[in-house]
């Protein structure tokens, strides 16, 4: 990408152990000049749940102008990111709720991201982990 | 109170609605104890009474206001499914009843029905899934059928009522519950009660005014 952006990545998960240790895995496993992916996960006292504060910080954290990827465990999580984008002016434009597995799709998503993708090519890559069976 | 609806009205739903909360708290968490994760009742409270809180600090010009304020404190303050989906309902209201100063029912309970299709399409939920919709459409029905505030909204509670108890025998679809499959027959929707909850305190809140 021209101006050097990547697009950013956030992690939802009920647990902010799996959200920030999955994005951990993914920036590891991203490669060479990494794109931004950080976890959102827990409830904002701590504890199990999802906080759309955190969600909107951890989003506004990683943009650099290309636009956001969301990827979200479940119900409470991809609820909140679901009402987030509907509200209009919580997340950085654009920002989008990927339909990918948490884990894989985060490693796919970075490694797209690393390399400079769009926010639509990294959405894609994120949705594909979902075809990867493992037996 | 006239037939209709002005913010003070609005208000005195959204504290009843509280009080409401607050005594049925620890019912609602162990509702949510066999079949989710055993926080509805604490989620809720703890958004209601931010509700409340922000609403001192800020109050709210127009019911249209009152409510998209409201909806998006729960958004921020409950931490579970019940955030985004109590949040949505009451945003989706509030824009559509805009920036009239007072709102007669039948305008009402056309934005609670718009408000209603919205949460279902955001949970991906439809009646008989055992989903707080089974109190929420059921009580809107008795909206529609009802001609002055005065009756529609008791209506409303009983129906939202019995339509969580009808949720009992009915297997969950949406949220942790789903994975417990049958097992989940023979349980009241935690979110079906806490709308029932919604309804009791409209109608609360309109008979202590009235």
């Amino acid at each position: 990408m021209a101006g050097g952006e990547q697009v950013g990545i956030v992690l939802v998960s009920h647990s902010s152990e799996v959200a920030d240790s999955a994005a951990q895995l993914a920036r590891e496993l991203g490669g060479g000049e990494a794109a931004p992916v950080v976890g959102a996960g827990g409830a904002a006292g701590g504890g199990t749940g999802t906080s759309s504060e955190r969600i909107a910080e951890a989003a506004h954290a990683v943009d650099s102008g290309a636009g956001v990827a969301l990827l979200a465990d479940l119900g409470s999580a991809v609820l909140t990111v679901k009402s987030l984008l509907a509200e209009g002016d919580q997340l950085p434009e654009p920002a989008r709720l990927v339909d990918a597995p948490l884990v894989e799709g985060a490693i796919a998503a970075a490694v797209t991201a690393s390399g400079g993708a769009d926010l639509d090519a990294v959405a894609a890559a994120a949705e594909e982990a979902y075809q990867y069976r493992k037996v | 109170m006239s037939e209709e609806l002005d913010t003070g009205f609005f208000a005195d739903w959204l504290r009843a609605a509280a009080t409401a909360i607050d005594r049925e708290a620890a019912h609602l968490t162990e509702l949510d104890s066999p079949i989710g994760d055993a926080d509805h009742g604490s989620n809720l409270q703890r958004g209601f009474t931010a509700v409340q809180t922000a609403l001192a600090k800020e109050p709210q010009e127009t019911p249209g206001a009152l409510l998209l304020f409201t909806g998006r404190q729960l958004i921020s303050t409950v931490g579970g499914a019940s955030g985004p989906l109590y949040g949505t309902l009451l945003r989706r209201t509030g824009k559509a009843l805009g920036d009239a100063a007072a709102v007669p029912l039948p305008e009402l309970a056309a934005a609670l029905r718009g408000a209603a299709d919205a949460v279902a399409q955001l949970g991906g939920a439809a009646p008989g899934d055992a989903t707080m919709l089974d109190a929420l459409y059921p009580a809107l029905d008795a909206l529609d059928a009802g001609s002055a505030p005065g009756d529609a909204f008791p209506a409303a509670a009983r129906a939202a009522a019995e339509g969580a108890e009808a949720t009992v025998p009915m297997q969950a679809r949406k949220g942790r519950a789903s994975y417990l499959g049958e097992r989940s027959v023979g349980h009241e929707d935690p979110g079906a009660a806490s709308t029932a909850l919604l309804f009791e305190a409209l109608a609360t809140a309109y008979g202590e005014g009235a």
